[in-house]
Protein backbone atom coordinates (compact mmCIF):
# COMPACT_ATOMS: atom_id res chain seq x y z
CA UNK A 1 0.00 0.00 0.00
CA UNK A 2 2.50 2.23 1.21
CA UNK A 3 5.06 1.32 -1.78
CA UNK A 4 1.86 1.65 -4.15
CA UNK A 5 1.35 4.91 -3.16
CA UNK A 6 5.10 6.15 -3.87
CA UNK A 7 5.09 4.64 -7.32
CA UNK A 8 2.17 6.87 -8.28
CA UNK A 9 4.38 9.63 -6.50
CA UNK A 10 7.64 8.93 -8.83
CA UNK A 11 4.80 8.35 -11.71
CA UNK A 12 3.21 11.51 -11.97
CA UNK A 13 6.49 13.32 -10.79
CA UNK A 14 8.20 11.67 -14.31
CA UNK A 15 4.78 12.46 -16.13
CA UNK A 16 5.14 16.23 -14.58
CA UNK A 17 8.55 16.67 -15.86
CA UNK A 18 7.97 15.00 -19.43
CA UNK A 19 5.24 17.18 -19.83
CA UNK A 20 7.54 20.30 -18.53
CA UNK A 21 10.17 19.51 -21.18
CA UNK A 22 8.53 18.80 -24.03
CA UNK A 23 7.01 22.89 -23.10
CA UNK A 24 10.51 24.28 -22.45
CA UNK A 25 11.28 22.37 -26.08
CA UNK A 26 8.51 24.29 -28.21
CA UNK A 27 9.30 27.40 -26.19
CA UNK A 28 12.92 27.68 -27.08
CA UNK A 29 13.39 25.60 -30.60
CA UNK A 30 12.49 28.48 -32.74
CA UNK A 31 14.59 31.02 -31.43
CA UNK A 32 17.82 28.05 -31.56
CA UNK A 33 17.01 27.38 -34.64
CA UNK A 34 16.85 30.51 -36.36
CA UNK A 35 20.58 31.21 -34.05
CA UNK A 36 22.20 27.85 -35.00
CA UNK A 37 21.72 28.49 -39.10
CA UNK A 38 22.88 32.26 -38.83
CA UNK A 39 26.20 30.40 -38.74
CA UNK A 40 25.95 28.51 -41.71
CA UNK A 41 26.39 28.44 -45.08
CA UNK A 42 23.37 29.06 -47.56
CA UNK A 43 23.90 25.21 -48.54
CA UNK A 44 23.85 23.78 -44.95
CA UNK A 45 20.57 26.06 -44.09
CA UNK A 46 18.51 24.09 -46.55
CA UNK A 47 20.76 21.01 -46.73
CA UNK A 48 20.78 19.92 -42.93
CA UNK A 49 18.78 22.73 -41.15
CA UNK A 50 18.67 20.88 -38.06
CA UNK A 51 22.64 20.42 -37.19
CA UNK A 52 24.95 22.90 -35.75
CA UNK A 53 27.38 24.42 -37.78
CA UNK A 54 30.48 22.13 -39.19
CA UNK A 55 33.45 23.68 -40.20
CA UNK A 56 32.34 22.71 -43.94
CA UNK A 57 29.36 24.70 -43.34
CA UNK A 58 30.18 27.33 -41.08
CA UNK A 59 29.60 31.11 -42.73
CA UNK A 60 28.92 34.72 -41.09
CA UNK A 61 28.16 36.07 -44.06
CA UNK A 62 24.77 36.98 -42.58
CA UNK A 63 26.39 39.23 -40.35
CA UNK A 64 28.44 40.79 -43.04
CA UNK A 65 24.98 41.82 -44.69
CA UNK A 66 23.21 42.70 -41.96
CA UNK A 67 26.28 44.98 -40.69
CA UNK A 68 26.78 46.41 -44.23
CA UNK A 69 23.17 46.48 -45.60
CA UNK A 70 21.43 48.22 -42.65
CA UNK A 71 22.23 50.81 -40.31
CA UNK A 72 21.71 48.54 -37.02
CA UNK A 73 24.09 50.91 -34.76
CA UNK A 74 21.77 53.77 -35.40
CA UNK A 75 18.66 51.88 -34.66
CA UNK A 76 20.00 50.13 -31.69
CA UNK A 77 20.97 53.61 -30.71
CA UNK A 78 17.45 54.65 -31.18
CA UNK A 79 16.07 52.47 -29.69
CA UNK A 80 18.45 52.49 -26.83
CA UNK A 81 17.64 56.23 -26.01
CA UNK A 82 13.78 56.17 -26.86
CA UNK A 83 13.88 53.47 -24.30
CA UNK A 84 16.05 54.80 -21.43
CA UNK A 85 14.93 58.36 -21.54
CA UNK A 86 11.19 56.75 -21.19
CA UNK A 87 11.61 54.87 -18.46
CA UNK A 88 13.26 57.30 -16.49
CA UNK A 89 10.55 59.93 -16.86
CA UNK A 90 8.01 57.35 -16.44
CA UNK A 91 9.33 56.37 -13.13
CA UNK A 92 10.28 60.34 -11.97
CA UNK A 93 6.66 61.55 -12.74
CA UNK A 94 5.39 58.03 -11.66
CA UNK A 95 6.92 58.41 -8.32
CA UNK A 96 5.69 62.00 -7.73
CA UNK A 97 2.54 61.34 -8.66
CA UNK A 98 1.67 57.78 -6.61
CA UNK A 99 4.00 59.48 -3.57
CA UNK A 100 0.88 62.63 -3.86
CA UNK A 101 -1.83 59.98 -4.34
CA UNK A 102 -0.50 58.00 -1.58
CA UNK A 103 0.84 59.94 1.35
CA UNK A 104 -1.88 62.91 1.37
CA UNK A 105 -5.66 62.98 1.68
CA UNK A 106 -7.14 66.10 0.02
CA UNK A 107 -9.99 66.33 -2.40
CA UNK A 108 -10.18 64.81 -5.91
CA UNK A 109 -7.68 62.37 -4.85
CA UNK A 110 -10.09 59.23 -5.59
CA UNK A 111 -11.24 60.74 -8.80
CA UNK A 112 -7.29 61.59 -9.72
CA UNK A 113 -6.46 57.85 -8.94
CA UNK A 114 -9.14 56.56 -11.25
CA UNK A 115 -8.42 59.28 -13.88
CA UNK A 116 -4.96 57.92 -13.96
CA UNK A 117 -5.80 53.88 -13.90
CA UNK A 118 -8.27 54.28 -16.81
CA UNK A 119 -5.21 54.24 -18.97
CA UNK A 120 -3.84 50.60 -17.87
CA UNK A 121 -7.24 49.22 -19.64
CA UNK A 122 -7.77 51.38 -22.56
CA UNK A 123 -5.02 51.42 -25.18
CA UNK A 124 -3.62 54.64 -26.14
CA UNK A 125 -3.64 52.74 -29.55
CA UNK A 126 -6.83 54.37 -30.36
CA UNK A 127 -6.12 57.74 -30.34
CA UNK A 128 -3.30 57.57 -32.90
CA UNK A 129 -5.35 59.52 -35.27
CA UNK A 130 -5.31 62.64 -33.17
CA UNK A 131 -1.80 61.88 -31.86
CA UNK A 132 -0.51 61.81 -35.33
CA UNK A 133 -2.47 64.99 -36.00
CA UNK A 134 -1.06 66.62 -32.87
CA UNK A 135 2.51 65.56 -33.67
CA UNK A 136 2.20 67.02 -37.21
CA UNK A 137 1.03 70.29 -36.07
CA UNK A 138 4.22 70.63 -33.21
CA UNK A 139 6.41 69.41 -36.02
CA UNK A 140 7.50 66.33 -34.01
CA UNK A 141 6.71 63.90 -36.44
CA UNK A 142 9.97 61.76 -37.06
CA UNK A 143 11.26 62.67 -33.98
CA UNK A 144 12.40 60.82 -31.17
CA UNK A 145 10.94 63.40 -29.09
CA UNK A 146 7.26 62.00 -30.09
CA UNK A 147 8.00 58.06 -29.43
CA UNK A 148 9.09 59.19 -25.83
CA UNK A 149 5.92 61.85 -25.20
CA UNK A 150 3.81 58.71 -26.28
CA UNK A 151 5.95 55.84 -24.20
CA UNK A 152 5.51 58.00 -20.88
CA UNK A 153 1.68 58.60 -21.55
CA UNK A 154 1.74 55.21 -22.16
CA UNK A 155 3.31 53.67 -19.16
CA UNK A 156 2.37 55.83 -16.71
CA UNK A 157 -1.04 54.68 -15.31
CA UNK A 158 0.71 51.31 -14.75
CA UNK A 159 3.54 52.56 -13.14
CA UNK A 160 1.46 54.82 -10.90
CA UNK A 161 -1.20 52.25 -10.11
CA UNK A 162 2.14 49.93 -8.70
CA UNK A 163 3.72 52.51 -6.82
CA UNK A 164 0.84 53.80 -5.35
CA UNK A 165 0.29 50.48 -3.39
CA UNK A 166 4.47 50.04 -2.85
CA UNK A 167 4.21 53.40 -1.12
CA UNK A 168 1.52 52.86 1.02
CA UNK A 169 3.88 50.41 2.85
CA UNK A 170 6.59 52.20 3.61
CA UNK A 171 6.17 53.18 7.37
CA UNK A 172 4.45 56.74 8.54
CA UNK A 173 7.42 57.17 11.43
CA UNK A 174 10.18 57.30 9.35
CA UNK A 175 8.34 59.99 7.14
CA UNK A 176 7.61 62.05 10.05
CA UNK A 177 10.95 61.46 11.59
CA UNK A 178 11.92 63.56 8.24
CA UNK A 179 9.70 66.28 8.82
CA UNK A 180 10.35 66.53 12.46
CA UNK A 181 14.11 67.46 11.05
CA UNK A 182 12.73 69.69 9.26
CA UNK A 183 12.62 68.58 5.36
CA UNK A 184 10.77 69.36 2.59
CA UNK A 185 8.26 66.78 1.49
CA UNK A 186 10.32 66.35 -2.19
CA UNK A 187 13.20 65.40 0.30
CA UNK A 188 11.04 63.17 2.17
CA UNK A 189 10.42 61.25 -1.15
CA UNK A 190 13.66 61.21 -3.25
CA UNK A 191 15.76 60.53 -0.15
CA UNK A 192 13.63 58.95 2.05
CA UNK A 193 10.55 56.71 0.51
CA UNK A 194 12.15 56.05 -3.45
CA UNK A 195 15.22 53.92 -1.98
CA UNK A 196 12.86 51.85 0.15
CA UNK A 197 10.80 51.21 -3.01
CA UNK A 198 13.53 50.49 -5.27
CA UNK A 199 12.38 47.02 -5.63
CA UNK A 200 9.62 47.57 -6.93
CA UNK A 201 11.03 50.70 -9.05
CA UNK A 202 12.60 47.56 -10.86
CA UNK A 203 9.90 45.52 -11.59
CA UNK A 204 7.76 48.93 -13.39
CA UNK A 205 10.94 49.91 -15.20
CA UNK A 206 11.22 46.17 -16.27
CA UNK A 207 7.47 45.54 -17.31
CA UNK A 208 7.31 48.96 -18.82
CA UNK A 209 10.57 48.77 -21.05
CA UNK A 210 9.30 45.38 -23.11
CA UNK A 211 6.70 46.91 -24.56
CA UNK A 212 8.39 50.19 -25.32
CA UNK A 213 11.49 48.25 -26.53
CA UNK A 214 9.11 45.86 -28.88
CA UNK A 215 6.45 48.44 -30.30
CA UNK A 216 6.08 48.79 -34.06
CA UNK A 217 2.90 50.24 -34.01
CA UNK A 218 4.04 54.20 -33.29
CA UNK A 219 7.61 54.17 -34.80
CA UNK A 220 5.89 53.03 -38.01
CA UNK A 221 3.49 55.87 -38.02
CA UNK A 222 5.06 58.73 -36.10
CA UNK A 223 9.09 58.03 -37.26
CA UNK A 224 9.80 56.29 -39.86
CA UNK A 225 12.31 58.64 -41.32
CA UNK A 226 15.58 56.21 -41.68
CA UNK A 227 17.22 58.82 -39.14
CA UNK A 228 14.71 57.77 -36.00
CA UNK A 229 14.25 54.38 -36.65
CA UNK A 230 14.18 52.26 -33.87
CA UNK A 231 15.28 48.51 -34.28
CA UNK A 232 11.83 46.80 -34.09
CA UNK A 233 11.05 48.98 -37.35
CA UNK A 234 14.48 48.19 -38.73
CA UNK A 235 14.57 44.53 -38.25
CA UNK A 236 11.22 44.64 -39.78
CA UNK A 237 11.98 46.66 -43.05
CA UNK A 238 15.48 45.03 -43.27
CA UNK A 239 13.65 41.55 -43.33
CA UNK A 240 11.37 42.83 -45.88
CA UNK A 241 13.81 43.80 -48.49
CA UNK A 242 16.11 40.87 -47.94
CA UNK A 243 13.51 38.29 -47.84
CA UNK A 244 15.44 36.27 -49.87
CA UNK A 245 18.29 36.63 -48.52
CA UNK A 246 18.23 33.49 -46.37
CA UNK A 247 21.69 34.01 -44.52
CA UNK A 248 20.88 38.06 -44.11
CA UNK A 249 17.36 37.59 -42.39
CA UNK A 250 18.30 34.86 -39.90
CA UNK A 251 21.63 36.98 -39.10
CA UNK A 252 19.23 39.93 -38.03
CA UNK A 253 16.74 37.93 -36.61
CA UNK A 254 19.53 36.46 -33.97
CA UNK A 255 20.95 39.60 -33.75
CA UNK A 256 17.53 41.47 -32.67
CA UNK A 257 17.03 38.26 -30.29
CA UNK A 258 20.08 38.13 -28.44
CA UNK A 259 20.37 41.28 -26.57
CA UNK A 260 16.76 40.83 -25.83
CA UNK A 261 16.92 37.80 -23.87
CA UNK A 262 20.55 38.09 -22.98
CA UNK A 263 18.94 41.17 -20.66
CA UNK A 264 15.74 38.82 -19.59
CA UNK A 265 18.22 36.54 -18.27
CA UNK A 266 19.95 38.92 -16.30
CA UNK A 267 16.67 40.27 -14.97
CA UNK A 268 14.40 37.66 -14.97
CA UNK A 269 14.66 37.01 -11.27
CA UNK A 270 13.45 40.77 -10.23
CA UNK A 271 10.55 40.35 -13.15
CA UNK A 272 9.58 36.83 -11.94
CA UNK A 273 9.58 38.12 -8.21
CA UNK A 274 7.20 41.17 -9.95
CA UNK A 275 4.81 39.43 -11.24
CA UNK A 276 4.90 36.54 -8.39
CA UNK A 277 4.65 39.38 -5.62
CA UNK A 278 0.95 40.14 -6.87
CA UNK A 279 2.42 43.70 -8.08
CA UNK A 280 0.37 43.07 -11.36
CA UNK A 281 -3.35 42.20 -9.88
CA UNK B 1 -9.75 74.23 11.82
CA UNK B 2 -6.30 75.30 13.01
CA UNK B 3 -5.44 77.58 10.49
CA UNK B 4 -2.13 74.67 9.54
CA UNK B 5 -5.77 73.12 7.21
CA UNK B 6 -6.31 76.20 5.07
CA UNK B 7 -2.87 76.66 3.39
CA UNK B 8 -2.64 75.30 0.20
CA UNK B 9 -0.06 72.52 -0.08
CA UNK B 10 1.49 73.49 -3.30
CA UNK B 11 3.67 70.01 -3.05
CA UNK B 12 0.74 67.82 -3.75
CA UNK B 13 -0.70 69.72 -7.55
CA UNK B 14 3.30 70.17 -8.11
CA UNK B 15 4.00 66.18 -7.38
CA UNK B 16 0.90 65.11 -9.59
CA UNK B 17 1.29 67.91 -12.70
CA UNK B 18 4.37 66.34 -14.79
CA UNK B 19 2.37 62.94 -14.58
CA UNK B 20 -1.04 64.45 -15.15
CA UNK B 21 -0.16 67.13 -17.80
CA UNK B 22 1.68 64.26 -19.98
CA UNK B 23 -1.18 61.44 -19.60
CA UNK B 24 -3.39 64.32 -20.35
CA UNK B 25 -2.18 65.87 -23.93
CA UNK B 26 -0.79 62.78 -24.79
CA UNK B 27 -3.41 60.29 -23.84
CA UNK B 28 -6.78 61.55 -22.79
CA UNK B 29 -6.67 64.17 -25.21
CA UNK B 30 -6.29 62.40 -28.28
CA UNK B 31 -9.07 59.61 -27.46
CA UNK B 32 -11.38 62.28 -26.98
CA UNK B 33 -10.24 64.22 -29.90
CA UNK B 34 -10.43 61.00 -31.89
CA UNK B 35 -14.02 60.54 -30.92
CA UNK B 36 -15.23 63.72 -31.75
CA UNK B 37 -13.02 63.51 -35.05
CA UNK B 38 -15.20 60.40 -35.86
CA UNK B 39 -18.58 63.29 -36.24
CA UNK B 40 -16.36 65.28 -39.03
CA UNK B 41 -15.87 65.06 -42.46
CA UNK B 42 -14.02 66.78 -44.86
CA UNK B 43 -16.30 69.07 -47.70
CA UNK B 44 -14.51 70.90 -49.91
CA UNK B 45 -11.92 71.13 -48.08
CA UNK B 46 -13.19 72.29 -44.79
CA UNK B 47 -13.43 70.69 -42.27
CA UNK B 48 -17.72 70.11 -41.44
CA UNK B 49 -19.76 68.03 -38.60
CA UNK B 50 -21.70 65.74 -40.52
CA UNK B 51 -23.71 63.73 -37.22
CA UNK B 52 -23.10 60.24 -37.71
CA UNK B 53 -22.61 60.09 -41.32
CA UNK B 54 -19.43 58.03 -41.17
CA UNK B 55 -21.08 55.51 -38.90
CA UNK B 56 -24.00 54.76 -41.54
CA UNK B 57 -20.71 54.53 -43.95
CA UNK B 58 -18.84 52.21 -41.79
CA UNK B 59 -21.76 49.74 -41.22
CA UNK B 60 -23.85 50.44 -44.25
CA UNK B 61 -21.62 51.28 -47.09
CA UNK B 62 -21.21 47.75 -48.43
CA UNK B 63 -17.55 48.36 -49.16
CA UNK B 64 -16.71 49.59 -45.76
CA UNK B 65 -19.14 47.07 -43.56
CA UNK B 66 -18.21 43.71 -45.28
CA UNK B 67 -14.18 44.65 -44.08
CA UNK B 68 -15.21 45.79 -41.04
CA UNK B 69 -17.30 42.41 -40.05
CA UNK B 70 -14.28 40.30 -41.26
CA UNK B 71 -12.32 41.68 -39.42
CA UNK B 72 -14.28 41.84 -36.38
CA UNK B 73 -15.28 38.48 -36.84
CA UNK B 74 -12.11 37.72 -37.37
CA UNK B 75 -10.93 39.01 -34.13
CA UNK B 76 -13.33 37.16 -31.73
CA UNK B 77 -12.23 34.05 -33.70
CA UNK B 78 -8.32 35.11 -32.17
CA UNK B 79 -9.66 35.81 -29.13
CA UNK B 80 -11.64 32.72 -29.21
CA UNK B 81 -8.64 30.53 -30.00
CA UNK B 82 -6.71 32.45 -26.55
CA UNK B 83 -9.08 31.52 -24.49
CA UNK B 84 -9.39 28.08 -25.20
CA UNK B 85 -6.17 27.26 -25.61
CA UNK B 86 -3.60 29.80 -24.61
CA UNK B 87 -5.27 30.31 -21.06
CA UNK B 88 -6.50 26.54 -19.86
CA UNK B 89 -2.85 25.42 -21.06
CA UNK B 90 -1.20 28.68 -18.81
CA UNK B 91 -3.59 27.26 -15.95
CA UNK B 92 -2.10 23.20 -16.55
CA UNK B 93 1.24 24.27 -16.72
CA UNK B 94 0.94 26.49 -12.97
CA UNK B 95 -0.60 23.95 -11.59
CA UNK B 96 2.13 21.73 -12.76
CA UNK B 97 4.54 23.92 -12.13
CA UNK B 98 3.61 24.48 -8.20
CA UNK B 99 2.92 21.04 -7.22
CA UNK B 100 5.39 20.23 -4.32
CA UNK B 101 8.83 19.40 -4.30
CA UNK B 102 9.03 19.98 -7.93
CA UNK B 103 12.55 20.37 -8.95
CA UNK B 104 13.97 22.81 -11.55
CA UNK B 105 10.57 24.89 -11.39
CA UNK B 106 12.86 28.19 -12.12
CA UNK B 107 14.21 26.90 -15.27
CA UNK B 108 10.81 25.67 -16.57
CA UNK B 109 9.49 28.93 -15.91
CA UNK B 110 12.26 31.48 -16.87
CA UNK B 111 12.19 29.35 -20.53
CA UNK B 112 8.81 28.98 -21.08
CA UNK B 113 8.55 32.85 -20.61
CA UNK B 114 11.53 33.90 -23.07
CA UNK B 115 8.75 34.68 -26.15
CA UNK B 116 6.77 36.71 -24.27
CA UNK B 117 9.89 38.99 -24.25
CA UNK B 118 10.83 38.83 -28.17
CA UNK B 119 8.78 41.46 -30.22
CA UNK B 120 6.55 40.53 -32.60
CA UNK B 121 8.60 41.23 -35.23
CA UNK B 122 11.07 38.26 -34.15
CA UNK B 123 8.49 36.71 -33.56
CA UNK B 124 6.33 36.37 -36.58
CA UNK B 125 9.35 36.10 -39.01
CA UNK B 126 11.09 33.24 -36.94
CA UNK B 127 7.63 31.27 -37.22
CA UNK B 128 7.16 32.69 -40.99
CA UNK B 129 10.53 31.04 -41.96
CA UNK B 130 10.14 27.67 -40.00
CA UNK B 131 6.56 27.33 -41.12
CA UNK B 132 8.02 28.04 -44.90
CA UNK B 133 7.49 24.92 -47.49
CA UNK B 134 10.64 26.66 -48.70
CA UNK B 135 12.75 25.26 -46.06
CA UNK B 136 11.58 22.34 -45.01
CA UNK B 137 12.25 22.75 -41.27
CA UNK B 138 8.28 22.04 -40.36
CA UNK B 139 8.05 18.95 -42.76
CA UNK B 140 11.23 17.47 -41.65
CA UNK B 141 10.24 17.53 -38.31
CA UNK B 142 6.54 15.87 -39.06
CA UNK B 143 8.60 13.36 -40.98
CA UNK B 144 10.24 12.44 -37.78
CA UNK B 145 6.90 11.34 -35.96
CA UNK B 146 5.59 9.78 -39.12
CA UNK B 147 3.52 12.54 -39.86
CA UNK B 148 4.83 14.48 -43.06
CA UNK B 149 1.96 14.23 -45.02
CA UNK B 150 0.16 16.55 -42.98
CA UNK B 151 2.32 18.90 -43.77
CA UNK B 152 0.77 22.35 -45.54
CA UNK B 153 2.10 25.76 -45.55
CA UNK B 154 -0.40 26.89 -43.27
CA UNK B 155 0.12 30.51 -43.29
CA UNK B 156 -0.92 30.68 -46.66
CA UNK B 157 -4.05 28.79 -47.15
CA UNK B 158 -7.06 30.80 -46.61
CA UNK B 159 -8.70 27.81 -44.51
CA UNK B 160 -5.76 27.62 -41.86
CA UNK B 161 -3.77 31.11 -41.96
CA UNK B 162 -5.91 32.82 -39.19
CA UNK B 163 -5.76 29.55 -36.77
CA UNK B 164 -1.72 29.58 -37.78
CA UNK B 165 -1.55 33.12 -36.56
CA UNK B 166 -3.38 32.56 -33.47
CA UNK B 167 -1.96 29.41 -32.09
CA UNK B 168 1.74 31.53 -32.82
CA UNK B 169 0.08 34.45 -30.54
CA UNK B 170 -0.65 31.70 -28.14
CA UNK B 171 2.70 29.99 -28.73
CA UNK B 172 4.45 33.83 -27.76
CA UNK B 173 1.95 34.74 -24.55
CA UNK B 174 1.60 31.25 -23.11
CA UNK B 175 4.02 32.56 -20.24
CA UNK B 176 1.99 35.12 -19.29
CA UNK B 177 -1.19 33.33 -17.39
CA UNK B 178 1.43 30.27 -16.45
CA UNK B 179 3.13 33.24 -14.23
CA UNK B 180 -0.28 35.34 -12.70
CA UNK B 181 -2.03 31.84 -11.99
CA UNK B 182 1.21 30.05 -10.43
CA UNK B 183 1.45 33.30 -8.70
CA UNK B 184 -2.09 32.99 -7.68
CA UNK B 185 -1.60 29.46 -6.71
CA UNK B 186 1.35 29.80 -4.65
CA UNK B 187 -0.84 32.38 -2.93
CA UNK B 188 -3.41 30.35 -1.68
CA UNK B 189 -3.20 29.59 2.19
CA UNK B 190 -1.61 26.26 3.37
CA UNK B 191 -4.28 25.60 5.56
CA UNK B 192 -6.65 26.13 3.57
CA UNK B 193 -5.21 22.94 0.99
CA UNK B 194 -4.27 20.78 4.84
CA UNK B 195 -8.04 21.51 5.94
CA UNK B 196 -9.20 20.05 2.63
CA UNK B 197 -6.51 17.23 2.92
CA UNK B 198 -8.08 16.22 6.19
CA UNK B 199 -11.01 15.85 5.00
CA UNK B 200 -9.92 13.45 2.49
CA UNK B 201 -9.80 15.74 -1.02
CA UNK B 202 -6.39 15.05 -2.52
CA UNK B 203 -4.69 14.77 -6.06
CA UNK B 204 -6.95 16.36 -8.83
CA UNK B 205 -9.81 17.29 -6.70
CA UNK B 206 -8.31 18.96 -4.67
CA UNK B 207 -7.26 21.12 -7.60
CA UNK B 208 -10.97 21.20 -9.11
CA UNK B 209 -13.01 21.45 -5.97
CA UNK B 210 -10.36 23.99 -3.71
CA UNK B 211 -7.87 25.76 -6.01
CA UNK B 212 -9.47 26.47 -8.71
CA UNK B 213 -12.53 28.44 -7.07
CA UNK B 214 -9.70 30.24 -4.86
CA UNK B 215 -7.82 31.29 -8.73
CA UNK B 216 -10.94 32.72 -10.17
CA UNK B 217 -9.97 36.30 -9.60
CA UNK B 218 -6.81 35.28 -11.50
CA UNK B 219 -8.45 34.12 -14.19
CA UNK B 220 -10.80 36.65 -14.62
CA UNK B 221 -7.97 39.60 -14.87
CA UNK B 222 -6.19 37.15 -17.62
CA UNK B 223 -9.50 36.73 -19.36
CA UNK B 224 -9.99 40.54 -19.55
CA UNK B 225 -6.18 41.02 -20.33
CA UNK B 226 -6.39 38.77 -22.98
CA UNK B 227 -9.24 40.83 -24.19
CA UNK B 228 -7.92 43.98 -24.37
CA UNK B 229 -4.75 42.77 -26.14
CA UNK B 230 -6.04 40.68 -28.40
CA UNK B 231 -8.68 43.60 -29.92
CA UNK B 232 -5.71 45.97 -30.42
CA UNK B 233 -3.84 43.44 -31.69
CA UNK B 234 -1.11 44.18 -35.01
CA UNK B 235 1.97 43.56 -34.96
CA UNK B 236 2.23 39.99 -35.37
CA UNK B 237 -0.31 40.10 -38.47
CA UNK B 238 1.56 43.17 -39.96
CA UNK B 239 5.18 41.44 -39.56
CA UNK B 240 3.90 37.46 -40.85
CA UNK B 241 0.98 38.66 -42.78
CA UNK B 242 1.35 42.27 -44.10
CA UNK B 243 -1.32 45.33 -43.44
CA UNK B 244 -3.44 43.56 -45.64
CA UNK B 245 -4.22 40.71 -43.82
CA UNK B 246 -3.26 38.31 -46.46
CA UNK B 247 -4.31 35.88 -48.20
CA UNK B 248 -7.49 37.25 -48.75
CA UNK B 249 -7.97 39.28 -46.04
CA UNK B 250 -8.53 36.29 -43.97
CA UNK B 251 -6.74 37.08 -41.18
CA UNK B 252 -7.31 40.52 -41.16
CA UNK B 253 -8.72 42.23 -37.78
CA UNK B 254 -9.30 45.34 -36.53
CA UNK B 255 -5.45 46.72 -35.53
CA UNK B 256 -4.60 45.91 -39.43
CA UNK B 257 -7.75 47.33 -40.80
CA UNK B 258 -7.14 50.67 -38.68
CA UNK B 259 -3.68 51.29 -39.89
CA UNK B 260 -5.46 50.45 -43.41
CA UNK B 261 -7.53 53.16 -42.82
CA UNK B 262 -6.09 56.11 -41.29
CA UNK B 263 -3.29 55.62 -42.47
CA UNK B 264 -3.28 54.30 -46.16
CA UNK B 265 -1.83 51.25 -47.97
CA UNK B 266 -0.75 50.75 -51.63
CA UNK B 267 -3.38 52.17 -53.62
CA UNK B 268 -5.79 53.01 -50.85
CA UNK B 269 -5.43 56.63 -49.25
CA UNK B 270 -5.85 57.24 -45.49
CA UNK B 271 -8.59 59.03 -44.40
CA UNK B 272 -8.64 60.73 -40.57
CA UNK B 273 -12.32 60.90 -40.22
CA UNK B 274 -13.38 57.21 -40.87
CA UNK B 275 -10.24 55.78 -39.25
CA UNK B 276 -11.16 57.89 -36.30
CA UNK B 277 -14.56 56.11 -36.48
CA UNK B 278 -13.12 53.04 -36.59
CA UNK B 279 -11.16 54.30 -33.41
CA UNK B 280 -14.33 54.41 -31.66
CA UNK B 281 -16.01 51.68 -32.58
CA UNK B 282 -12.62 49.93 -31.27
CA UNK B 283 -12.46 51.81 -28.09
CA UNK B 284 -16.34 51.25 -27.40
CA UNK B 285 -16.17 47.57 -27.96
CA UNK B 286 -13.07 47.49 -25.80
CA UNK B 287 -14.75 49.92 -22.89
CA UNK B 288 -17.78 47.30 -22.79
CA UNK B 289 -15.08 44.29 -22.43
CA UNK B 290 -13.62 46.27 -19.74
CA UNK B 291 -16.94 47.43 -17.96
CA UNK B 292 -18.36 44.02 -18.45
CA UNK B 293 -15.46 42.59 -16.43
CA UNK B 294 -15.37 45.01 -13.92
CA UNK B 295 -19.25 45.70 -12.96
CA UNK B 296 -20.25 42.02 -13.88
CA UNK B 297 -16.98 39.21 -13.59
CA UNK B 298 -15.34 41.30 -10.55
CA UNK B 299 -17.93 41.86 -7.87
CA UNK B 300 -19.26 37.86 -8.40
CA UNK B 301 -15.67 36.65 -7.96
CA UNK B 302 -14.51 39.26 -4.89
CA UNK B 303 -16.38 37.10 -2.09
CA UNK B 304 -13.93 34.23 -2.75
CA UNK B 305 -10.50 36.29 -1.74
CA UNK B 306 -9.39 36.15 1.30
Amino acid sequence: MHLDKKFSHIGRSIFIHTFLICFTILALFPMVIVIINSFKTRKGIFREPLSFPTAETFSIKGYETVITGGDFQLYFTNSFIVTSVSLFFILLFGAMASYALSEYRFKGNLFMGLFLAFGIMIPIRLGTVAILKLMVATGLVNTLTALILVYIAQGLPLCIFILTEFMKTVSDDLKNAGRIDGLSEYRILFTLVIPLIRPAMATVAVFSMIPIWNDLWFPLILASGEEVKTITLGAQNFIGQYLTNWNAVLAALSLAILPVVILYLIFSRQLIRGITSGAVK
Amino acid sequence: MTPKIKTIRWHIPLLLLPAVIIYSAIMIFPLLATLNLSFFNVEEGKQVFVGIANYIVLFGNEIYSEKFWNALGNNAYFFMIHMLVQNPLGIILAAMLSSKKLRFTAFYRTAIFIPAILSFVIVGFVWKLILSPLWGIAPDLLDMIGLKSLFLPWLGKEAYALTTISLISVWQYIGIPMMLIYAALLSIPEEVVEAAECDGITGSSLFWKIKLPLILPSIGIISILTFVGNFNAFDLIYATQGALGGPGFTTDILGTLLYRTFFGFQLQLGDLYAGSTLATVMFFIILAGVCGYLFGVQNRLRRYQF
